[in-house]
């Protein structure tokens, strides 16, 4: 057998079930290579030591009806953890134990799973680099000087450093997929509605959404099953008849319609990415499919628009971060002073900048000038995506209009920063699902991803089209464990 | 339309983030870049467009109001960065 940490998801559950392999040795393997592999920097807090208690009282009496029999996984810093350290990236949440566990997270150790630890991420999600982390940036285990993405990008390095089987992660306009592509793995954003956001930390809550990143779609079909349910401590969950994914799961797409968006070709788009396409329209062709040429003609508005959008919200979500009931908090010489001395000193930069910009364009005279009028063009993105699911069951694009950059790149430039989720934003604007999977390399063997966009809670389809084209391409990461001394 | 160093001191009090001057200048120039790239939004007519404000617009669902108790008053208190026992502490707000 291979090594016990290369295995899949899938692979774990039938080794675990046909009792070849026990808990207790598959989390010591992943505990083992985690602790091996620091110098990536995926972890901000490890919980090692309870991870092999809990598999070796599963392995005492093992459930194997479970879906995630004894599986350890490490998750986003994101996800609320009952006794469990959740920073959020943050230096404000820098010593937050939370007294809930999130809903997301509650439903995968309901299966079996036993957690890992918390995975780094972008400060409160806001970043595409994971550079904006309090705790430091995080490797690509593709090479050491590259981003992984962000801001799932601690969980999109370990995944294929192979820290852990699966990981979870939140995608508010492109979290899960541009990781998920700068690292050669499998990253899914759920439609908005489908996996509850009890629990996690909040960005921007009308496009925020849990979803899988995983080693292959088959795994993430799974983990998706295990993640998506109806909640009803969230408001704007949704009660909708979901699929058993991973059983569902077929590669026959004959006869789908796939529609290929003439905005998604930009300039200064690398070839690479040009022909990985091609070649990713040549594979569903092979396998059946219909290719039609579609148009989503304010595709050019989608960034702008979240940009007012996204920080909007952020700014009255992030109002809570006040220094008085948990968190960090600063001295000052009366209220008011505490307040800005905390939040000053307890943000980092990027979130203070878009704490700014959401509240300039919420305050007095401007609302209608910028918050409204996103809101306005908002409904125009969702109405091009409606239009074009008319004529087709999924669109094709590339995930990200550029394989993995170096690190220090972009930060002092945040609009370069932000032009990385130009495929991904327009997705969460109109609450539909999309999948990242590796669909080839650049000339510098840094892994490049195709994102398969569906209708509203047509996971399943999506997964289908991901399934058959990963068939084809039979993607091998290219990792040399450089960071194991 | 230019976003000057008295907006910055504005948007910062509105936001309660103290700011020092240094940093207001780059932030002034960080978010006139950023208001600039917006702009785009300003080329299309859309006077005649609803707002979309929830993108699952159905009508949110009904539930009783029960009262819950997790008892776990002593857990919550403990993530408060004052250390009085009993109560949130903050900086005296009455003379």
């Amino acid at each position: 057998m291979s090594e016990i940490s290369s295995l899949t998801l899938t692979e774990l559950v039938k080794n675990i079930k046909e009792k070849k392999l026990s808990s207790t040795e598959i989390t010591k393997a992943f505990v083992e290579r985690s602790q091996k592999s620091k110098e990536l920097n995926t972890y901000i807090t490890e919980d090692f030591s309870s991870a092999i208690e809990k598999a070796q009282k599963f392995d005492d009496k093992p459930n194997f009806d479970l879906k995630l029999p004894g599986i350890p996984i490490a998750v986003k810093d994101l996800f609320c953890t009952n006794g469990v350290r959740t920073t959020a990236g943050s230096k404000i949440l820098n010593n937050f134990i939370p007294t809930y566990e999130s809903t997301v997270t509650q439903n995968i150790w309901q299966q079996g799973a036993i957690l890992l630890g918390k995975l780094n991420c972008d400060e409160f999600a806001m970043g595409s680099s994971n550079e904006t982390s309090f705790f430091g940036n995080v490797q690509n285990p593709i090479d050491k000087n590259l981003v992984p993405g962000g801001s799932s990008g601690g969980s999109a390095s370990a995944l294929a450093a192979n820290l852990t089987p699966v990981t979870i992660g939140t995608d508010t306009g492109g979290s899960i997929r541009q990781p998920a592509s700068f690292t050669g793995t499998v990253g899914l954003k759920p439609t908005y509605g489908s996996c509850s956001r009890y629990g996690i930390v909040a960005f921007a809550s009308s496009l925020d959404q849990a979803g899988p990143m995983s080693k292959n779609v088959k795994d993430c079909a799974l983990l998706l099953e295990v993640m998506s349910s109806y909640d009803k401590k969230d408001s704007t969950s949704i009660d909708f008849n979901r699929s058993k994914y991973s059983l569902e799961l077929n590669n026959n797409i004959k006869g789908k319609k796939i529609g290929i968006p003439k905005e998604y070709r930009v300039d200064d788009m690398p070839i690479e990415i040009e022909e990985l396409w091609k070649k990713g329209i040549e594979h569903v062709k092979e396998c059946g499919a219909e290719l039609v040429d579609i148009s989503l003609p304010h595709t050019n508005y989608a960034l702008p628009t979240y940009y007012i959008v996204a920080p909007a919200e952020a700014s009255s979500n992030l109002a809570r971060y006040d220094g008085v009931k948990y968190g960090f908090r600063s001295h000052g010489e009366n209220l008011i002073d505490m307040y800005e001395k905390t939040r000053s000193e307890g943000f980092g930069d990027e979130v203070k900048r878009r704490i700014m910009i959401g509240t300039y364009v919420l305050s007095s005279g401007y609302y209608d000038a910028y918050y409204l009028k996103a809101q306005k063009v908002r409904r125009l993105i969702k109405k091009d995506f409606d239009v074009v699911f008319n004529q087709v069951d999924a669109i094709l694009t590339p995930s990200t209009p550029s394989s993995a950059f170096k690190i220090g790149e972009k930060t002092n430039d945040p609009i370069s920063m932000y032009l990385n989720d130009i495929f991904t934003v327009p997705i969460n604007l109109a609450g539909l699902p999309g999948i990242s999977i590796p669909a080839g390399f650049d000339k510098n063997d840094y892994p490049l991803g195709l994102q398969i966009i569906g209708k509203a809670f047509d996971e399943q389809n999506i997964l289908n089209i991901a399934y058959s084209i990963e068939e084809k391409i039979n993607f091998k990461n290219k990792i040399t464990d450089w960071w194991i001394k | 339309m230019t976003i000057d160093l008295k907006t910055i001191k504005h948007i910062s009090r509105l936001s309660c983030i103290s700011l020092e001057d240094e940093k207001a200048q780059k932030l002034a120039g960080d978010l006139n870049s950023i208001f600039k790239f917006i702009e785009k939004l300003n080329e299309l007519k859309i006077e005649d467009v609803e707002p979309l404000t929830s993108i699952a617009e159905t009508t949110l669902k009904f539930r009783t109001d029960e009262v819950k108790s997790d008892n776990i008053r002593e857990k919550i208190l403990k993530n408060s960065p004052s250390d009085n026992e009993d109560f949130f502490v903050v900086p005296k707000v009455v003379e």
